[in-house]
């Protein structure tokens, strides 16, 4: 096949990226590329230039590809060299000398800065004053921070994001800086009046002089500018000013080709020119769906759709627009805006949280139970999570507050600019802020790539939301969002909808099915145990088991331990035991020489290491079931003495135990269930604070609560109704397991489950039976309970004759081994 | 019936100490691996799903764990006690940080045994 020719104009954030993109899906196969780049260079971080103006980052610090990386990937790069014209019927671009044809045309032109019509800006020759500048390029940065050496005071026309954000890094190189705004408060495109009064006061604190309600009409001076004159008729005095009065995008040079252009080129979802099938725009200068944007992250999502389009990885790939979160990199201020800044529909719920003393105020708006906007000034810790709910239009909490202040009391969050570089992060793995800033700085692009490299959050997972919020401030919103996070497993390409769709249409009953038919037969090692867990939900005893797809523990039915020995949990129903019983694992204790009897956190007892070979042994002899200590099922119930014993006791919450766990040992899940029977409110046996826990009540009822957890997650649980009678316990207790094994992620404790869902829906669902599953969950988790055999009792009839053998003797292999001779 | 693909020949030069004789593939469950004790050193040796064959140093350079426990997908194994996986085909550690397994020539003899050559 011989290459088409991709030119593209414009070597900023979107063009270099969508070059970027095709590189990394092979598209150098099918191109040979060349880019138009009216700037010297390669291509650097435009967002970091206020940084770079600052001074906390050094110029070559943002570069994200030097010239030879063009170079190494057989990239022409005309750098300094603009784009004067397009020829469509010849289809060739043209730019002083340099001629290119083309097949394929990407526009990603940018914006430039809009320059108010003031008097006296241009001087007689008809160049602007001396000292009058715009905060575009990396030339403009260096220009400014040249100019103000030794000079006295600044003033910048524009408080918007970028104003601010220049007026900050003026501050290093002047003592006096001002800020001009029309308006009669600062960034009013994505704060209230409230914020941006607020926001205000903390810039004056920091030696911002604001002047809002404030419209320039001139700039004074002869050859250099001198002052600014405005509508008041007062004067400011200065020595230089940065007008940034916001963006209008490069459209000429489309305009002059004659494409459709309106506020930016017109683009259809695959971001091509609705009137040229082989031009395609992107970034600032592309018009989608009626929006322009002014912001990165929809433009990485553009570049990315276009590079899948354009190397055929995915032609179908659609951008369908982007929803807006902006952030203010200016240091000592934590402000973050999402969406709507104010509301006018009554019908719309307004949260409103302000503390004026330290400079917070948060606002969220919330519409048809979804985040419609947010503002978050002062203190930005809920500001990832909230980004997350806004953009996926997640149902909310009920109790709104937990939005701001999540429940179960956990220390208030520190911002990421405020941790020391050596604090450990991730305390399972040991992996400090510092590594994971750097690791970003390396190159990585999402939080799974981060998490990959550095481990940071792979352990017990309860770091992950830090590593989150770091990885996202030290990427400046170039964070990629992970496609692998929102497949049901990382190694099989779909959502655990569609997942589930494919399953069942194409019949697949196996974990090799899944990879024959839906991977091309490549197989994932990291996704086997959670098809596996998949697979037998849908398909129960259909399921077509394949040992290798599970984790060593539901190979063996023990828990795997640091020496590679295993531990024992037998079920001690209800947690109640008896004298004959404790004998016998006192027997067995001694006979496998146990290292360690304990009693568990979980009401029952663990024998630890014991060899693998003597697992079936250990189980013959304590002929009790399986406690599932091992694997991603219901584990316990506990309970508390309850009517028969305890003074207080309102249920029998023993029986209730030992019921709830007959029922539903074994039922396996998404992840661990473990519960809880308790006799009154005192909550001995710690109700409230389990995926699933009944608490009596008086008058004879059974309080059911859901989604509670106190491990790396403390939450309270939610109560989900008021039952009169165990049975009824029983019965809505496996209706919401059922719901559970079938909606929740692979790995998603209830805690997180109940949470994503809300109590309310989960109520509406299995308590009044709007959707109608009632019955049909009923039946499938009966079927489940019926099914259920106890695991142990392989240990009589190993699946191979090697399940249960950890090491080969070298005998074992046969008299056979023996040194071959040649 | 179990297909077995070698996916490596038999070394060119086979020093005849250090060839082993395990006896037939079907003593690792598909999918699986097992540990064998070899004269001075112990073996993982796994039976991937495609019916490749590959062999290591039995235990993880992290903090031991028994790699012949592990997940094996594709030509990787997880280490069941905290994750890193490893290419089976060279030892590269593909998660975090950690030294490369050693790993050594496997292969099916004629008479469809699976054959370990050891470093001596
Ligand atoms: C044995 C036991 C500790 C003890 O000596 O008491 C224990 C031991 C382990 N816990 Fe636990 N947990 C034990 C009670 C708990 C409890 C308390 C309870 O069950 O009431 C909790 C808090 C409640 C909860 O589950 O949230 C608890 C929260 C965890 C967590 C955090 C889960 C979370 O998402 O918050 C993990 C990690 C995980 O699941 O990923 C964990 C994981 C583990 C593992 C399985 C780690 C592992 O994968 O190897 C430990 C296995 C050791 C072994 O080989 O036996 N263990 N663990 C307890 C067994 C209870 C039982 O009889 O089944
Ligand atoms: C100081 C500053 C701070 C910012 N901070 C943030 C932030 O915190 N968060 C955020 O999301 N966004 C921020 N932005 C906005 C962000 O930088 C832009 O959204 C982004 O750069 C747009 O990318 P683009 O490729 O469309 O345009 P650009 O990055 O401007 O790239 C366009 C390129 O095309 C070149 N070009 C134009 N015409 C031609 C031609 N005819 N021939 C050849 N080349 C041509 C231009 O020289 C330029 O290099 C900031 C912008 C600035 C200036
Ligand atoms: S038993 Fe639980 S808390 Fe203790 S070390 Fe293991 S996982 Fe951690
Ligand atoms: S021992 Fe293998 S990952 Fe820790």
């Amino acid at each position: 096949m011989t290459k088409q020719r991709l030119v593209v104009v414009g070597n900023g954030m979107a063009g270099a990226r969508t070059v970027e993109e095709i590189v990394e899906r092979g598209g150098m196969e099918r191109y040979d590329v060349t880019i138009f780049g009216e700037e010297p260079y390669g291509n650097y971080n435009r967002i970091l230039l206020s940084e770079v103006l600052s001074g906390s980052h050094d110029p070559q610090a943002i570069f994200i590809n030097a010239l030879d990386w063009y170079a190494e990937r057989g990239i022409t790069l005309h750098a300094g060299v603009p784009a004067d014209n397009i020829d469509r019927a010849d289809r060739v671009v043209r730019g002083g000398l340099v001629h290119e044809p083309y097949d394929v045309l990407i526009l990603a032109t940018g914006s430039r800065p809009l320059v108010p019509r003031l008097d006296g800006l241009h001087r007689a020759d008809g160049k602007w004053k001396q000292g009058v500048f715009v905060f575009r390029s990396l030339d403009d940065c260096s220009r400014i921070a040249g100019y103000a050496k030794g000079r006295a005071r600044a003033a910048v026309i524009g408080g918007g994001l970028l104003g601010l954000e220049a007026a900050r890094g003026l501050l290093t190189h002047l003592p006096e800086v001002h800020v001009i705004q029309r308006e009669s408060t600062i960034m009013n495109l994505q704060l209230d009046s409230r914020a941006g009064r607020m926001l205000q006061t903390t810039l004056q604190d920091m030696g911002i002089q604001v002047h809002t309600g404030t419209a320039t009409t001139a700039m004074l001076g002869r050859e250099k500018v001198s002052g600014l004159q405005f509508e008041s008729g007062e004067i400011l005095d200065c020595d230089m000013v940065v007008m940034a009065c916001g963006i209008l995008p490069n459209v000429q040079l489309a305009r002059d080709a004659g494409l459709a252009v309106e506020r930016g080129i017109v683009v259809d979802d695959q971001m091509r020119c609705v009137d040229d099938p082989n031009v395609y725009a992107v970034g600032e200068c592309a018009q989608h769906r009626g929006q322009v944007y002014g912001l990165v992250a929809p433009l990485w999502e553009q570049a990315r759709v276009l590079a899948e389009h354009l190397s055929e990885a995915n032609p179908a790939a659609t951008y369908e627009g982007s929803r807006l979160y902006t952030r203010l990199k200016v240091m000592g201020v934590d402000l973050a805006t999402m969406g709507a800044k104010d509301s006018d529909d009554p019908e719309d719920e307004v949260i409103l949280y302000s503390e004026p003393s330290r400079g917070v105020y948060q606002k969220l708006i919330v519409r048809d139970n979804q985040l419609a906007g947010a503002i978050l000034l002062g203190d930005t810790a809920a500001a990832s999570s909230l980004v997350q709910l806004f953009d996926r239009g997640t149902p909310l909490p009920q109790r709104r507050a937990d939005l701001l202040f999540p429940s179960g009391a956990t220390p208030a969050v520190t911002a990421p600019e405020q941790l020391p570089d050596d604090v450990q992060v991730c305390n399972c793995n040991g992996v400090s802020k510092g590594t994971i800033v750097a690791s970003v700085k390396s190159g990585k692009r999402s939080l799974s790539a981060v998490c990959a490299a550095t481990r940071a959050g792979t352990g017990c997972g309860s770091c992950k939301d830090l590593v989150r919020r770091i990885t996202e401030w030290a990427s400046d919103g170039q964070l990629e969002e992970d496609v692998t996070a929102h497949y049901y497993v990382p190694g099989v390409p779909l959502a655990k909808p569609e997942l589930i769709a494919a399953i069942k249409e194409l019949g697949l009953r196996s974990v090799s099915a899944v990879f024959g038919a839906l991977t091309g037969g490549l197989e994932d090692a990291g996704s086997k145990t959670g098809l596996a867990s998949l697979l037998k939900t849908i398909w129960g005893a259909e399921y077509e088991d394949e040992r290798d797809a599970r984790f060593i523990n539901d190979r063996v039915h023990a828990n795997v331990q640091k020496d590679s020995t295993f531990s024992v949990v037998p079920r001690i129903y209800g947690g109640v035991t008896s004298s004959a019983q404790l004998r016998r694992i006192a027997d067995v204790a001694d006979k496998y020489n146990v290292r360690m009897v304990k009693i568990t956190g979980g009401q029952r007892i663990d024998l630890l290491g014991i060899a693998k070979e003597d697992l079936p042994g250990a189980w013959q002899d304590l002929d009790m079931p399986s406690g599932h200590a091992y694997t991603k099922a219901f584990r316990t119930c506990k309970t508390c003495v309850g009517t028969d014993f305890c003074r207080y006791g309102l249920g029998d919450s023993t029986a209730l135990g030992i019921a709830i766990e007959k029922r539903f040992q074994g039922i396996e899940a998404p992840h661990k269930m473990k519960l809880a029977a308790t006799g009154c409110p005192r909550n001995c046996a710690e109700a409230t604070t389990k995926d699933l826990g009944a608490i009596a009540i008086e008058g004879g009822r059974w309080e059911l609560y859901i989604g509670g957890a106190a491990g790396s997650t403390v939450r309270k649980g939610d109560l989900l109704c008021t039952v009169d009678s165990h049975d009824d316990v029983l019965r809505f207790m496996g209706r919401f397991m059922q719901y559970y094994r079938e909606q929740a992620k692979y790995l998603e404790r209830t805690y997180s489950f109940v949470e994503r869902i809300g109590i309310e829906r989960l109520r509406q669902a299995l308590v009044e039976d709007r959707e109608s599953i009632c019955q049909r969950l009923d039946a499938e988790i009966e079927a489940a309970v019926r099914a259920y055999e106890d695991p142990w009792r392989e240990g009589r009839a190993p699946l191979h004759r090697h399940q249960f053998v950890s090491t080969l003797p070298a005998g074992d292999a046969g008299e056979r081994l023996a040194a071959v001779s040649a | 019936m179990m297909r077995v693909l070698p996916n490596q020949r038999q070394p060119a030069a086979v020093r005849s100490e250090g060839a082993f004789n395990l006896g037939p593939p079907g003593q690792i469950p598909i999918g699986e691996a097992r540990e064998f004790d070899l004269p001075g050193q112990r073996v993982a040796v796994y039976h991937a799903r495609d019916g490749r064959l590959y062999a290591t140093q039995a235990s993880c350079p992290h903090l031991g764990g028994k790699l012949a426990d592990g997940v094996v997908g594709g030509a990787v194994v997880i280490c069941p006690l905290h994750g890193y996986r490893y290419d089976l085909r060279d030892g590269r550690v593909l998660n975090g940080a950690c030294d490369r397994l050693r790993t050594f020539p496997v292969w099916l003899s004629t008479g469809g045994d699976v054959m370990v050559q050891l470093e001596v």
